[in-house]
């Protein structure tokens, strides 16, 4: 079913039920929107979106008014002109004018607006709350004086995440997003998955930067400071530098890194294969032995702290293995620490991740088995974007290079980690291959990719059908969870990913990470799996020569050691 | 039944029993006792007359005869003298009495004379903690009508012919917004309504829900029925606690009398009340901010459409009425539609309840014709500007209403004219204003209660009602010129048009009435002058005040 | 152990709310009424918040947003100064002044001795008695100076 409308003069077809917005999308027409986000419900609170409908005595915001057939709708009118210029005027009264100095100068959509507006001041008198900062975690840091009240952040953390951790509170000019009893993100069950600050337009949350840490360590030359880069960054880093959505950068992702003076290069996707073959193992023994099941995967430090918090009875599920980044950093002070013969103390382990949770995973107290820090510091994407910047790197001139051995040597399944699914996938394509000896047809198991929310295969393995299970998003993660909890899980091995789309999607990749980029960068990772020689975990001769070198067996005195955790009940 | 020689009606509405009504009524009862008069004087509480400057007031049936400003000792003297004597106390009387000494019908002053009580019809005449006095009223036979007589189809046809119009502010046909909600897919449809009277300056819900509160269960039962709702929810301030307790106890007692419940008065309809409390939040009068106020949110207004009517409390077919529309309901059926168009004027049929205050002689209550005019209402029935003073100015419908001078005293009280001069009929609330005050000092005031109740989710209202706040203290402190007041009407018509709900839209009306109709004395502020002489010049205006 | 106790008598309180319409706001009337200092406490909100079954962080979104909830202690009594117009065209602003004068606290403010908080409040709905206030739920109208000793005299 089609709707005519007229906008702008122009009579367009457009399906019925849409909105003036979606039909001015349709139509190329541009209409400013501030508190709307693609993947989120409509709000239509900052009524920077209003259009004059034919008829109508008042504007309409474009962003929740459905069109009718013959609807006749303005956008560019003297009189929609002048409200959106005053309503952003008022904005920018409350809003700090410190682009300079902020965080998200480039990529604030407030500043774009006034760009786009053409308002270069405000007639208004300022009206700046000096509210309190919150810098008590690790991860986030909160400016409420910078938060333009779109709601977004509550939409992401309540509906995405389903979490509800900030709300809207007080009322009228008071109104700003808060924690219950606006109490630290420290104080309350805050998983720092980051979406919250994927969602804001503008500066009013960011990462923790620590650039300036990793800086100093590459100017200390007792420091042999070595990098590990996520799967995820090499999808997105590109979009920092103005490429396309999902551009596989590896190569120059490599040498940019080494550019900036890093000792060695490695790849977090090593630690993933590592994982696959302990986490493999793990399941396996639970199978065999009667162990606890379904057994859920650890990868994702944002899920394992809203566990912690919300389903502390249910930790048994969780599998024992760190995550890549942590085994990764507890083999480089041991591992490669004896093989370059230093100390644990002179490695300086940074890595580079797409996740703003994974600064707090670092800095567990768990964390330590090398006797030190295993990782010392976590830069996100974004984070690396501006070292490589500020370091005058050029680059689109930076030439391709390949990862530093042997913590650079991966494969396709450590690299598919970084979506939704992969995780399983992964351990499918070597828990298949280890329990029935044989070699598997199809290396791609579709049904655990993509964007849906859950996600279920069965999949036979020797005289087992196994019943495997995928979510992404805590809000979906829940839903397997409360069956978890009530006894019902149809299922053997579950994974979860804090963030939608998996790591993709997280809180410290390039903004904006929209679901629509997500599937882009999603397409892209398994582009790179498929180009690989080696595409199986069991397979990485890094790894073989890690249990013949150093490990010995999966499940063994060391690993147990190493790449083993226990979690802690938050309640 | 008991006959009593004579009783003694108490008004017990909230502006009188802040004025010690309850004192009054005990010395009263206490002396009818010491008298041995209790078997033949009956002593009621009552809602109000609507005259609450005259309070503390009861008044002695048969006589029908008034008295106000009572103190415990004055009710001494009326005890002895009207009730054992039968002589007349004329120092505490408040109407006249002919050359006889014959005492004029209370419906004969001025002040009632130019009244037509249809919504008020029981208040002060019956008590309202009686559902015996309401039946006997003729209480509950237009939803016996409604029920044995009439399809849901025949009641909605009766009100949209009617040509009743919301009497929360916005006056939009009840008939239409009934019928819209009938004909809504739907589960489960609602009625509420709506007593969340937040409006400074109006307290008619208040006083109609004390004194006739089995008015507005009968009114919702009815409107129950024609829309298809089997659930209704009053939902009234959370100051009003007299109001809610009323109607509490008049729901359990129609609960009592099968008016409410599963198959009411034999009927095939089924249908139930509960009331509702707010937690003090203006914008909870806006119907949608209402709904989320009762699904346990915070009240901020949906934006529309979809509307209630479609998607209402719990994503339902809900109509939401004011008390004022619902009690209306009863006579419209009882006595129909060509009857209530008889009343008022051709767009806006019916009477209306006003209250009036500030500088006024008689403060309080009144149901006129609409249509009437603003002069007739001040001068005779709210007997003028008291001390001598003159008229400034009224603002009618509320603070979100416009400002009108002395050359607007003949206009028309009703929807369309009203509007048609930059007011509102809004609530009723009718605020009287003597020439001691000063127009900007005024509209500061009205703004900073937009400012307190802005909900905050919108940011033409959440940013511009302070940022109108703080430039009308501009120009009030004499430090404001052109720019700013060419900045006030831009800021206004962006409030106006693109605010998400009626709170901002309406917020600028009374600043923008002022700048039209008291342009020279706000102009004499530019020039650093405030001729009332009540604004402070030269204070500093520095950043928006938080 | 006192605590759980209490606990569990505020949870009996508020469960008949959780199925009413308008019950979140019911429980948090109720909460409040029941504390001594007026107010609804962290574990207040979290309780209803359980018991509703919603975030937390969406019941102080809804107690911070209401005038008649208060997130931190109150006095005794508290006292709500009308200041909309028509209270304010007879006088409202005179009475408040003698107020904070008399108790030396500014609206929002609780006297030393824990006896008062002075609220100033948008329309109390009995503006034919204005200029008026509210002392807990009794009002009183027809203001003048000369009459607020007498009726802070009646709140001990």
């Amino acid at each position: 079913m089609l709707t005519n409308v007229t906008i702008n003069g122009r009579t367009i077809a457009v399906p019925a039920g849409s909105t003036i917005l979606s039909a001015c999308r349709q139509a190329d027409i541009k209409v400013p929107t501030l508190c709307h986000h693609p993947d989120q419900a409509v709000k239509a609170a900052c009524r920077l979106c209003v259009v004059e409908v034919a008829g109508q005595r008042l504007l309409q915001p474009a962003c929740s008014y459905p069109v009718s057939e013959g609807m006749v709708v303005n956008t560019a009118t003297p009189a929609v002109r002048e409200a959106r210029r005053t309503i952003l005027e008022l904005l920018l009264s409350s809003h700090p004018p410190d682009c300079l100095q902020c965080p998200r100068s480039f990529t604030c959509e407030l500043q774009q607006l006034a760009s786009e507006l053409n308002v270069r001041e405000t007639p208004f008198p300022s009206r700046l709350r000096q509210l309190k900062q919150d810098q008590s975690t690790v991860s986030l840091k909160r400016i409420p004086d910078k938060c333009v009240n779109c709601r977004r952040c509550v939409h992401a953390c309540l509906t995405t995440q389903g979490i509800g951790l900030l709300y809207t509170a007080g009322r009228g000019r008071d109104t700003v997003v808060q924690t219950s009893g606006n109490a630290p993100l420290h104080d309350v069950a805050c998983v720092l998955c980051g979406q919250c600050l994927q969602a804001c337009p503008v500066g009013a949350i960011t990462e923790v930067d620590e650039t300036e840490k990793v800086w100093d360590a590459l100017a200390d030359p007792a420091k042999h400071v070595v990098v590990q880069v996520a799967p995820a960054i090499r999808v997105a880093l590109g979009e920092e530098f103005g490429g396309e959505a999902g551009s596989v950068v590896t190569g120059k992702l490599v040498s940019a890194l080494r550019l900036l003076g890093f000792d060695r290069v490695f790849d977090t996707d090593f630690t993933a294969d590592l994982t696959i073959i302990e986490e493999g193992h793990e399941f396996l023994h639970r199978l065999s032995h009667g162990g606890i099941l379904p057994m859920i995967t650890s990868c994702s430090p944002g899920w394992i702290k809203f566990a912690e918090h919300n389903y502390p009875a249910q930790l048994a599920h969780l599998s024992s293995c760190k995550s890549p980044q942590q085994m990764f950093g507890a083999l480089a002070k041991t591992y490669y620490a004896e093989q370059i013969d230093l100390a644990p103390s002179s490695v300086f382990v940074v890595s580079v991740m797409p996740c703003t949770a994974k600064k707090y995973e670092a800095a567990r107290p768990e964390m330590t088995s090398s006797g030190y820090r295993d990782v010392d510091v976590v830069l996100t994407t974004r984070e690396l974007a501006r070292m490589l910047k500020q370091a005058g790197i050029d680059w689109a001139g930076v030439p391709a290079g390949e990862f530093d051995a042997p913590l650079g040597i991966s494969t396709g399944a450590g690299v598919i980690f970084g979506a939704t699914g992969g995780v399983m996938e992964a351990a499918l394509r070597t828990v298949y291959e280890v329990v029935s000896g044989k070699e598997l047809g199809s290396l791609d198991f579709h049904a655990v990719r993509g964007m849906a929310g859950v996600k279920e295969a069965a999949i036979q393995i020797g005289d087992l059908v196994v019943n495997v299970g995928v979510a992404h998003g805590l809000a979906n993660a829940r839903q397997l969870m409360e069956q978890v909890a009530n006894g019902t899980s149809p299922y053997h091995f579950i994974e979860i990913m804090c963030c939608l789309g998996g790591c993709i999607g997280g809180g410290g990749q390039p903004i904006p990470t929209t679901n629509a980029v997500r599937e882009q960068r999603m397409r892209a990772i398994y582009s790179v799996d498929e180009a690989m020689t080696l595409r199986k975990s069991h397979q990485n001769p890094a790894v073989v020569k890690l249990y013949a070198d150093f490990l010995k067996r999966p499940l063994g005195h060391k690993s147990h050691t190493l790449l083993h955790t226990e979690y802690v009940k938050r309640g | 039944m008991k006959y009593y020689r004579a009783h003694v009606l108490i008004c017990s509405g909230s502006n009188c029993a802040i004025k010690g009504c309850r004192s009054v009524k005990q010395a009263c009862e206490q002396e009818i006792i010491r008298h041995g008069l209790q078997g033949e004087v009956q002593v009621v509480d009552t809602g109000c007359l609507g005259l609450c400057d005259q309070g503390p007031a009861l008044v002695v049936y048969p006589e029908g005869v008034m008295y106000g400003r009572l103190t415990p000792s004055d009710v001494l003297e009326i005890v002895s003298e009207h009730l054992l004597k039968g002589r007349l106390v004329h120092r505490l009387m408040q109407q006249p009495t002919g050359p006889a000494g014959e005492v004029s019908p209370l419906s004969m002053t001025p002040f009632f004379q130019k009244q037509k009580r249809v919504v008020l019809k029981n208040c002060g005449l019956i008590d309202p903690e009686r559902i015996e006095d309401y039946v006997r009223a003729g209480g509950y036979t237009a939803l016996a009508t409604a029920l044995d007589v009439m399809t849901p189809e025949r009641v909605i046809a009766e009100i949209k012919q009617s040509g009743l119009r919301g009497r929360g502010g916005a006056g939009f046909p009840t008939g239409r917004k009934w019928e819209y909600t009938r004909v809504a897919a739907g589960q489960q449809k609602y009625i509420i309504g709506n007593a969340d009277e937040g409006e400074p300056g109006t307290f008619k819900d208040r006083l109609i829900l004390e004194g006739d509160p089995h008015l507005i269960i009968e009114g919702m039962a009815i409107a129950g029925y024609a829309i298809g709702a089997t659930r209704g929810i009053v939902y009234i301030r959370g100051e009003y606690e007299l109001s809610i307790h009323r109607m509490e106890l008049a729901i359990r007692q129609a609960r009592e009398n099968g008016l409410l419940g599963e198959g009411i008065l034999g009927s095939a309809f089924s249908f139930d009340l509960e009331v509702c409390a707010g937690a003090g939040a203006y914008v909870c009068g806006e119907e949608t901010a209402l709904i989320e106020s009762i699904e346990g949110n915070r009240g901020e207004p949906r934006f529309k459409p979809p509307y209630p009517a479609e998607k209402g409390l719990w994503g339902q077919p809900t109509s939401v009425n004011n008390v004022e529309t619902l009690a209306n309901v009863p006579s419209i059926i009882e006595q129909g539609a060509l009857w209530y168009r008889s009343l008022g004027t051709p767009n806006s049929p019916g009477t209306k309840v006003f209250t009036l205050t500030g500088n006024i002689v008689n403060s309080g209550l009144i149901e006129v014709p609409m249509g009437i005019t603003l002069r007739e209402v001040i001068y005779e029935i709210g007997g003028g500007i008291p001390d001598g003073k003159k008229f400034k100015m009224a603002q009618t419908g509320g603070t979100s209403g416009g400002c009108l001078a002395a050359a607007h005293l003949d206009i028309p009280m009703d929807y369309d004219s009203l509007q048609s001069h930059g007011s509102s009929l809004g609530s009723g609330a009718l605020l009287i204003m003597d020439d001691t005050h000063c127009i900007v000092d005024l509209t500061r005031c009205f703004l900073k209660f937009f400012v307190h109740e802005s909900c905050g989710q919108c940011t033409p209202c959440r940013e511009g009602t302070p940022a109108l706040y703080h430039l009308l203290g501009k120009v009030s402190a004499g430090a404001g010129g052109h720019a700013d007041i060419q900045l006030i009407n831009r800021l206004s018509r962006t409030m106006q048009s693109s605010s998400l709900c009626a709170l901002g839209q309406t917020a600028p009306v009374p600043v923008l009435s002022a700048l039209q109709h008291f342009w020279p004395e706000v102009e004499a502020h530019l020039n650093g002058r405030c001729p009332a002489n009540k604004c402070v010049m030269g204070k500093a205006a520095g950043k928006i005040a938080n | 152990m006192a605590e759980r106790q209490a606990n569990s008598s505020q949870r009996q309180m508020i469960l008949p709310f959780v199925d009413q319409p308008g019950g979140l706001l019911k429980a948090l009337h109720a909460l409040q009424n029941a504390s001594p200092a007026h107010f609804l406490a962290p574990s207040d909100l979290k309780l209803v918040a359980e018991v509703f079954g919603v975030p937390e962080a969406k019941v102080w979104g809804t107690a911070t947003f209401y005038s008649l909830y208060s997130t931190s202690p109150r006095g005794r009594h508290i006292i709500r100064v009308c200041e909309s117009a028509p209270c304010y065209v007879v006088g409202a602003m005179d009475i408040l002044k003698v107020l904070e004068e008399t108790l030396d606290v500014k609206p929002g403010e609780t006297t030393g001795d824990g006896r008062f908080t002075l609220e100033v409040a948008s329309c109390l709905g009995v503006c034919g008695v204005a200029p008026a206030l509210m002392v807990d739920l009794d009002v009183h109208g027809n203001l003048t100076r000369d009459r607020l000793n007498a009726i802070l005299a009646e709140y001990a």
